[in-house]
């Protein structure tokens, strides 16, 4: 029984195949991880474009550019396109990259399904966009598409979206399993499981709460369909449903959710922080507890988005305590990383300028955070742009600096070539301005009661909404900068070095700058 | 750790056929559901195309996959990827089906209560006086609203019906058979690990007999349901919930009796399969198993409490 497979080769060290086919039909983890970091740049660019339309409409009081009903679209695609087509592939394609190199394994565990999971996306988004040119517009319910403005009121699209969601998960699912089946069968002899690197160890318990709670989105939309189409009462209280049960599935998605945005990023940052303060971390075991605990709490804090639609007060206070104990383990990381600087010979290229902030910023996020905790309190801030402003510190200057920070940081491997470092900075201080003169001002006249969502506000809030606009479109266009920076370092630039930089350790810096196309297909002896 | 390399495939077509697939599959499935009362709509025939593209790639993909095994590239460590793939699937596949039991078990304990006026919530819904007389129960069979939307209330539930009628009870009769199946299958693999085919070949078919059965027993409940019972996804909450517990459980049924009936034609007709190693099966009966959990699972909250 000797079936002949006509291509296969013994031989893997052959560099790829030439023109578009390379990226269609590969199964390298590293061109996976390529085409995963473009699409969300590609994403990130078409997402960040929707945002400077409702921040140019927010520029002053009184609807000036667009419709409200165009408006509450590019709110809901806003939303969806940098959550699930920006910020998630993003980490999908540094894990691609990064978790092989790091643990010494010649591939993905599954490099075929890994392709795969990539080239759902596209459709995927294509999908999704497209909605924007049928009957009745796009989506416009919002990112969190509470039943029943995305059930009974929601334009035709909304069956498009679901499928589109569905598909989504589908990838991320593959994703999570190929990431967590690597993590757990491919690591060298000798990389124990406390011995792993902190990136890879992130993205193990982000891996796992992706493949926990996306089947559970999958039945979230599947039920809006059903209603929708099929005449059940998932989220009808006149059938003997309840819309609240809409709120419960999706945040019961939702808040581990946000926790898979940021874990990769408390890797990355732990990395960048050890490597430019040229000492080893403080306490390795507490960053691995901690993020184990914020995994395992992130399960019992949902209702915390929900406060105001009248709870029972057992969960209003269960939920509340819940949230608040999070604040424990995340305290351990940010003391960590500033115990890890404290008395480091620290210097500040590019990756470590956004690392640095990272912490700064998304402590302040964290606050927030905690402040929108205290369920009496929330019934304040709730739905006002307080909130907004909280999410946006942890998204941004959280995991997207954190993506930044880690496209600088591991660029010269990546291809061989040091970026500008004059020019990175550059990038780095129009980003942090930017993101803080949008972003803090929506603190206080979300204090002072203006509401999220909508596209006219009442005159007291016109000179923040003005500021925060002009500091929108600062961090927008030195995205553009971004851009030139990477493509430019891409073609070509200073050599980088194999460690690339004095302080690095690990796996991925003891091979060649620029990565061989296939690393350690025998795997590396380690002490 | 075994000391033949990790077999990485070199370029492959097949996920890009099968992400085109899905493209098709789902433009074709939303077009269709949109236009469902539109007789001239033809984009049914994109979700064809999308079905048979699908099951097309599956099969030359799976086909490559059992090539490259029976050529001998997969290493342990290749082996135990799928092993642990697997795992992780069926605990995805779990949580799919917890966010259909939490609906249930939030309707059943919370909002159906409230809304008859039941505890302290309740109480709040009661004063906003929107369905008067309206009164919790459960299985709901009177909706709040008896509108036009909620037509097929007052149906027969499908609950347990009591000792005397037991017997022509068939979801009574699906648990036999489900619960039999599982025991088949582990009998089949106990005969393919000691080497004695027939064993392994005589009870994996009862085992895919049993699904087939089954499958055709739950159709029969379906159309007990909607021509005798009453019983629709128009009856609010109790049949929203019933029918597509039911209805996915019984979908990944299928889709088990699917892999056990393949995993028997590559027994009986390529004599495929070694005493110690045989995943592909042993994937499958997992498949199996789970469903047959998910089933206990449903005859216990759905069907008895």
């Amino acid at each position: 029984m000797s079936a002949v497979i006509e291509n296969h080769h013994d031989d893997h060290h052959h560099g790829p195949a030439k023109g578009l086919t390379r990226w269609l039909y590969t199964t390298n983890h590293k061109d996976i991880g390529t085409l995963y970091l473009w699409f969300s740049f590609a994403m990130f660019l078409i997402g960040g474009a929707m945002a400077m339309v409702i921040r140019a409409e927010l520029f002053q009081p009184g609807m000036q550019i667009v419709e409200p009903e165009f408006y509450n679209q590019m709110i809901t695609l806003h939303g969806l396109i940098m959550i699930f087509g920006g910020v998630m592939p993003a980490f999908v394609g540094l894990a691609n990259w990064l978790v092989p190199m790091m643990i010494g394994a010649p591939d993905m565990a599954l490099p075929r399904m890994n392709n795969l999971s990539f080239w759902i996306l596209p459709f995927a988004f294509f999908i999704l966009l497209s909605s924007l040119f049928m009957e009745g517009g796009a989506p416009n319910f919002g990112w969190t598409f509470y039943a029943p403005l995305s059930t009974t009121y929601a334009p035709p699209s909304v069956t498009f979206f679901i499928f589109s969601v569905h598909i989504m998960g589908a990838s991320s699912i593959m994703g999570a399993i190929n990431v967590v089946v690597t993590i757990m069968n491919m690591r060298a002899p000798g990389v124990g499981l406390m011995k792993m690197p902190l990136f890879v160890w992130s993205w193990l318990i982000t891996a796992y709460l992706l493949i926990a709670v996306m089947p559970v989105l999958a039945g979230a939309v599947t039920m809006m369909l059903m209603d929708i189409h099929f005449g059940t009462s998932f989220f009808n209280a006149a059938g003997g449903g309840d819309p609240v049960l809409f709120q419960h599935i999706f945040w019961f998605f939702g808040h581990p959710e946000v926790y898979i945005m940021i874990l990769p990023a408390f890797g990355i940052v732990s990395h960048i922080i050890e490597t430019f303060s040229r000492k080893q971390l403080f306490g390795y075991s507490s960053m691995v507890w901690a993020m184990l605990s914020i995994a395992i709490l992130s399960f019992v804090v949902w209702a915390h988005h929900m406060f105001t639609v009248g709870l029972p007060l057992a969960a209003e206070l269960f939920f509340m305590w819940a949230t608040m104990l999070i604040a424990v383990p995340t305290g351990v990381k940010v003391f960590n990383w500033i115990a890890t600087m404290f008395r480091g010979s620290i210097t500040f290229e590019t990756p470590m300028l956004f690392a640095c902030a990272f912490v700064v910023l998304f402590t302040m996020g964290g606050f927030s955070g905690l402040m929108l905790a205290i369920t009496p309190a929330d019934f304040q801030y709730h739905d006002t742009y307080f909130v907004v402003a909280h999410f946006h510190y942890v998204l941004v200057p959280g995991a997207i600096f954190s993506i930044m920070a880690a496209v600088y940081y591991w660029i010269p491997k990546w291809c061989g070539n040091m970026y500008d470092e004059r020019l990175g900075k550059l990038h780095f201080w129009l980003s942090f301005i930017g993101v803080n003169v949008t972003f803090f001002p929506q603190h206080f006249i979300g204090l002072a009661g203006m509401p999220r969502r909508y596209p006219d506000y009442a005159l007291q809030f016109a000179d923040w909404n003005m500021v925060s606009t002009v500091g929108a479109f600062l961090f927008g266009v030195s995205q553009i900068l971004f851009l030139f920076i990477v493509v430019k370092t891409v073609m070509g630039g200073k050599k980088a070095t194999d460690q690339v930089w004095e302080g690095a350790r690990g796996l991925e810096w003891t091979v060649a700058s620029p990565a061989p196309y296939h690393t350690f297909t025998t795997p590396p002896k380690i002490d | 750790m075994s000391t033949q390399n990790y077999y990485v495939p070199d370029q492959s077509r097949f996920p890009i056929f099968m992400a085109v697939s899905l493209f098709l599959l789902v433009m074709g499935a939303s077009s269709t559901i949109n236009n469902l009362g539109d007789a001239d709509n033809n984009s049914v025939y994109i979700l064809y195309a999308g079905f048979l593209s699908l099951f097309t790639t599956l099969f030359f993909w799976f086909r490559q996959v059992i090539k490259e095994h029976l050529a001998g590239l997969d290493s342990n460590q290749l082996k135990t990827s799928y092993v642990y793939g697997m795992a992780w699937f069926i605990f995805s596949e779990v949580m799919f089906f917890a966010a259909f039991f939490g609906a249930l078990f939030y309707v059943r304990n919370f909002a159906v209560p409230w809304l008859g006026g039941v505890g302290e919530k309740g109480i709040g819904v009661a004063a906003l006086d929107l369905w008067d007389g309206f009164e919790s129960a459960w299985p709901l069979i009177e909706t709040p609203d008896k509108g036009a939307a909620y037509k097929d209330t007052g149906f027969t539930s499908m609950s347990w019906p009591g000792f005397d009628k037991a017997l022509t009870w068939l979801p009574l009769w699906n648990t036999i058979v489900l619960l039999s199946s599982s025991l088949t299958v582990h009998h089949a693999h106990v005969g393919l690990k000691n080497g004695n085919r027939k064993q392994f070949n005589v009870w994996l078919g009862v085992t895919v007999t049993l699904a087939v059965i089954f499958v055709f027993l739950q159709a029969a409940e379906y159309y007990e349901a909607y021509t005798h019972y009453g019983l629709t996804l128009n009856s609010g909450i109790y049949g929203s919930t019933f029918f597509m517990l039911t209805g996915f459980h019984g979908f990944h049924v299928m889709m088990g009796g699917i892999m056990l009936g393949i995993m028997l034609a590559r027994s009986l007709y390529a004599g495929h399969f070694e005493d110690h190693d045989h995943f592909g099966f042993e994937a499958a009966s997992w498949y199996w198993h789970f469903v047959d959990v998910v089933w206990v699972m449903l005859f216990l909250f759905v069907y008895i409490l």
